[in-house]
């Protein structure tokens, strides 16, 4: 069976599910920048403590399902969520679901995921893509960072639907449980909420470790890893930051300029001059983030590994944490309607 | 970013798909534009898998030398930490570590070791003899 569903290339993958599905279930208006500023994607964490790959536990993205669900509650879209104890209950879910034509998101693994190359397979089960349909054994994915529709056979999806580790998915099932149209009032309100949700999440919550706080914290890190740990190994962590902020998935510097695109659309439900100043911002924000790349790619190439390089990448990042809290803090502060 | 300034280096990310940036055109309205890649991300990808074979090795010496079991090469091999290797075999990581040992493993049962060539996609002789399988 084959589900007529259609395929839009996305930035991040979790974006990608939540607006394809969203238009397969009749919200024609939504578009990925939409999506993401409506389900507040915008994010940063570095929990210390904890490795990652042998490196600092740095995110730019939200935890797994939170946007899909984040923007079908506030454009009041009811949804359904499952996970699974035993592979046999998943599969046969999938099937029926596919039988009554529903495509569905799922969340998966990278690891075992055969049409990503070997260089991209990391243990990381935090992706997402669309199951829309089921030729012999071969199950119909559209996954939204891929340019074109791929397959993946039953024993395939499976093993990468029960991956193991760190948020394990369990069979991660989930989608829009109705067709609706939605006005643009509906969008109005949803683009407030979710602008004032990620301003006041990065700038407000009271965590050293969350938000422009938590890229502050980091810069703190770098010279210390550098004293502690030396060049190479902080070589290394400036690596792993580098691949969380610009990795296929992002748009590029982190999220910042799919937010700034997000800003300067919702600026045509929601005439405020404020939403196109904060784009500005965040398109320069998203270059800083970029300029920052460059020069910690000079370090773990081993090229500019002196003292000062280490605190001059400590300082972009202190300046990028100033810029987006200002930012943040005009559209916090902002009055819409 | 403007249109012109997205990167489109050579890289490895080519062989399966480009990916979309989001970047300004010439009025400095946002849309998207396909990417086949960027140095800067490919050399920290690199990186990280420098550091990923570096401990292979070390892992591989480390069984020549009998200080540990072949289960500590495949483990690495797969970019596995203890967690994740719990996780798959359903072992617990205290068990896991004494598994480790050279004196352990020799001992081991068939039906462990075979959870642990399941996991690993190998055969019990390849998983004895450190032999990985191409896959």
């Amino acid at each position: 069976m084959k589900i007529d569903f259609k395929h839009i290339q996305s930035a991040h993958c979790e974006n990608g599910v939540t607006t394809n599905l969203l238009q397969h279930a009749g919200v024609h208006q939504i578009t990925e920048p939409l999506a993401f500023g409506i389900g507040a994607g915008i994010f940063y964490i570095h929990i210390p403590f904890m490795k990652v790959n042998d490196g600092p536990a740095i995110s730019f993205r939200t935890a797994p399902g939170t946007i899909f669900r984040r923007t079908c509650k506030l454009l009041g879209i009811k949804t359904e969520h499952k996970t699974f104890r035993t592979k046999e209950k998943a599969s046969s879910f999938l099937e029926n679901c596919l039988e009554q034509n529903q495509p569905v998101g799922c969340q998966v693994g990278v690891y075992f995921l055969t049409y990503f190359p070997k260089e991209y397979r990391f243990h990381f089960n935090a992706h997402n893509l669309v199951v829309y349909g089921k030729e012999a054994d071969n199950y119909l994915i559209s996954d939204p960072v891929m340019e074109t529709v791929t397959t993946l056979s039953s024993y395939d999806l499976e093993r990468v639907r029960f991956a193991k580790g760190a948020l394990a998915p369990n069979g991660h099932i989930y989608f829009p449980k109705e067709k609706k149209q939605i006005n643009s009032e509906v969008i109005r309100k949803a683009i407030v909420k979710g602008i004032k949700h990620a301003s006041w999440f990065m700038t407000e919550t009271p965590v050293p470790i969350l938000g422009t706080n938590g890229i502050k914290f980091t810069a703190k890190r770098i010279v210390k890893w550098h004293e502690k740990l030396g060049t190479k190994t902080t070589g290394i962590y400036l690596a792993q930051l580098v691949r969380m902020q610009e990795e296929i998935g992002t748009g590029g510097g982190g999220f910042r300029f799919v937010y700034a695109a997000f800003l300067e659309q919702a600026y045509q439900y929601l005439p405020n001059q404020i939403l196109l100043e904060t784009s500005t911002d965040f398109s320069v924000i998203g270059d800083l983030w970029r300029t920052a790349a460059v020069h910690a790619a000079g370090i773990y190439r081993g090229r500019t590994t002196e003292k000062a390089d280490f605190k001059i990448m400590s300082e972009m990042l202190l300046e990028i944490a100033g810029k987006e809290h200002t930012a943040f803090q005009k559209l916090l502060k902002t009055k819409y309607d | 970013m403007k249109n012109t300034e997205a990167p489109q280096d050579h890289t490895s990310l080519e062989k399966f798909t480009k990916e979309v940036l989001y970047v300004t055109d010439e009025n400095g309205k946002y849309t998207t534009q396909l990417s086949s890649g960027w140095k800067v991300k490919a050399d920290a990808l690199g990186i990280s898998w420098q550091a990923a074979l570096e401990k292979i090795n070390t892992a591989k010496q480390k069984v020549l030398n009998k200080e540990a079991s072949p289960i500590l090469f495949f483990m690495e091999l797969n970019l596995m930490e203890l967690s994740i290797l719990s996780d798959y075999t359903g072992f617990w990581q205290f068990n896991i570590k004494r598994h480790l040992k050279p004196s352990v493993f020799a001992k081991l049962s068939n039906k462990k070791l075979q959870i642990y060539a399941d996991v690993f996609g190998v055969t019990i002789e390849q998983l004895k003899n450190c032999e990985a399988s191409e896959n």
